[in-house]
């Protein structure tokens, strides 16, 4: 399997993708924004689109839409207003239908073009693909090091944050740039509609087991890591003759298989950790103590 | 005649006039509110009467419609890490499980300059903030699985990581059980004789009332009271000390038993 260079590329860009979808998908999950990223996904095809009707690069269509969508998203969202929710439902599906008759709009277009942005094409991933992968990824671990500390009280109290002096506005934009650069990495790998997946999945995974943030995040990317690369492998091992497994949709099945066992051995190892620490404390219990003769 | 006066040292907070506007409803009409360093207001009223906007106007987390906020005499907020901040949350922790640890590390974000490392300053200031509030045993558990009053205690021990000068409490009472509210008493206690500022806002003084130096009644967006609750002495001054003031409680009481349908629990 190693022996073909279009499986190299591909396994090491599903590598890639492993690392940097949960590591963005932790703070996504922690913010309670887990769909965000089938809203990206859904506005970056219209990029695509663009990219494939003007013959330039579908990739670079899709990394500027995305990043415009993801930014309207955020500055939508924060606005809180009672029909931000509407006015998300209406961007989602305003990429999707636009995406489609764009393409339709390219001379001989037929939607068959976008089917494989839309479920992945690993298989298909050049030399610059990854180059560009590559950079993307490094890119998105670089910014979560660096606002790491901030983004994660961000993502747990926004109020908390704006009273420390984080830079609320500023933060929230650049974590929805992250996931929208997240996003159409990714889109090579599972395609557009299953991206979120591996944005969430490991993560709701790791934190069956976890108990800790920095716990999460990490578990998530090995969780992450594992999917991808399994099903990538998986999906060439049993492609035999007439039967050709989709690597996209054999990622995102592998990283639920991964839920499953976590979600079955969680109740295990928190009955476990409830052993190691003594009970409760009690409020009252050093009083009591005291009070003992 | 001429005073001969001290020059007054700059006020932590001070409002002049402040209006806040919330959905296009003035919630807050004209505040004019200074709070001392050293001082321990609690910031009392009826629900719906502006306390918790208040706060957040003090804070700048709400924008000003008119008038004025300074913070340590400054327009705009700057110096983050003197102020700890406790809002009022039903439970601490987002999607993804965070220890308490974690949680109360964050705490220390406007202290640290963002490429530091944490250093030693910052977990001995960290783990100071759990052994305040008896939470080191509890430091590697999922903080969301705490029950209410832990998690209470969890949100205290975040802002006193961070260092505070002044702390703000938005209803650390609420939900907390009579011996969490003896143990908060304690820690406020320490914190005062430190020289922390203090500012809480309050259903009922309870415990915390020979602590309070002045409390600040609210209705329907503007301030009705202003007084200092009687000064503890003796044994009254002693910390743990069950704290029944026959003329401490009605003072506010009474006062909304003038204007306002009796309320009582």
């Amino acid at each position: 399997m190693l022996s073909y260079d279009f499986m190299q590329r591909a396994l090491l860009a599903a590598l890639l993708i492993g690392i940097a979808a949960p590591a963005v998908g932790t703070f996504i999950v922690q913010r309670r924004l887990s769909l965000l990223g089938d809203g990206i996904g859904h506005v970056a095809l219209t990029g695509v689109a663009l990219g494939l009707v003007t013959s330039t690069s579908p990739l670079l269509g899709a990394i500027v839409v995305a990043v415009l969508g993801a930014v309207v998203i955020e500055l939508l969202r924060a606005s809180g207003r009672t029909g931000g929710d509407v006015a998300l439902a209406l961007l989602f599906y305003g990429g999707l239908a636009g995406g489609v008759l764009v393409t339709n709009l390219a001379p001989g277009g037929s939607t068959s073009n976008l089917l494989s942005y839309l479920f992945g094409s690993i298989s298909s991933v050049s030399e610059r693909d990854l180059w560009v992968i590559g950079g993307l990824v490094a890119a998105v671990l670089a910014v979560l090091a660096v606002f790491g500390r901030e983004l994660f009280l961000l993502c747990l109290d926004e109020e908390m944050a704006r009273a420390s002096g984080v830079r609320v506005r500023f933060l929230s934009i650049l974590l929805a740039v992250v996931a929208a650069l997240t996003i159409v990495v990714a889109m090579r790998v599972v395609g557009l509609l299953l991206v979120s997946a591996l944005m969430v999945v490991p993560v709701a995974a790791a934190q069956q087991l976890t108990r800790g943030f920095k716990a999460t995040a990490a578990l998530a990317m090995a969780f992450g890591v594992l999917a991808s690369l399994g099903g990538l492998t998986a999906s060439y091992q049993w492609s035999v003759g007439e039967v050709n497994i989709s690597p996209g949709p054999a990622i995102v099945v592998t990283a639920l298989g991964l839920f499953l066992v976590s979600a079955l051995l969680g109740p295990l190892t928190r009955r476990r950790a409830a052993h190691a620490i003594p009970g409760p404390l009690e409020s009252g219990r050093k009083k009591a103590v005291k009070e003992a003769p | 005649m001429t005073v001969e006066t001290a020059p007054a040292p700059v006020p932590v907070f001070r409002l002049r006039g402040a209006r806040v506007r919330l959905g296009g409803r003035e919630v807050l009409h004209g505040i004019d509110l200074d709070v001392a360093p050293g001082e321990v207001v609690a910031l009392m009223g009826p629900n719906g009467s502006g306390k918790s906007t208040l706060v957040r106007a003090l804070l700048g987390l709400v924008p000003l419609a008119g008038g004025e906020r300074e913070v340590f005499g400054a327009r705009r907020p700057r110096d983050f890490g003197r102020l700890g901040y406790v809002p009022q949350r039903l439970s601490v922790g987002g999607g993804v499980p965070a220890t308490v640890r974690e949680v109360v590390s964050s705490g220390r974000i406007a202290r640290r300059p963002r490429w530091r490392p944490s250093g030693a300053a910052d977990r001995r200031a960290v783990a100071a903030a759990l052994d305040a509030l008896d939470l080191t045993p509890l430091a590697g558990r999922n903080a969301s699985g705490l029950s209410g009053g832990q998690q209470q205690r969890v949100l205290i021990a975040r802002a006193l990581a961070g260092e505070p000068d002044v702390i703000v409490m938005d209803e650390p009472l609420a939900g907390v059980d009579a011996a969490s509210q003896e143990a908060l008493a304690g820690t406020l206690a320490r914190l005062v004789a430190d020289g922390v500022t203090v500012l809480l806002v309050l259903h009922e003084l309870g415990p915390l009332a020979p602590l309070i130096t002045r409390s600040v009644v609210l209705e329907h967006g503007a301030i009705v009271h202003e007084g200092t609750p009687p000064e503890p002495s003796g044994d009254c001054a002693a910390p743990g000390h069950d704290h029944v003031h026959p003329h401490a409680a009605p003072t506010t009481a009474s006062l909304w038993d003038g204007g306002y349908p009796v309320q009582k629990d």
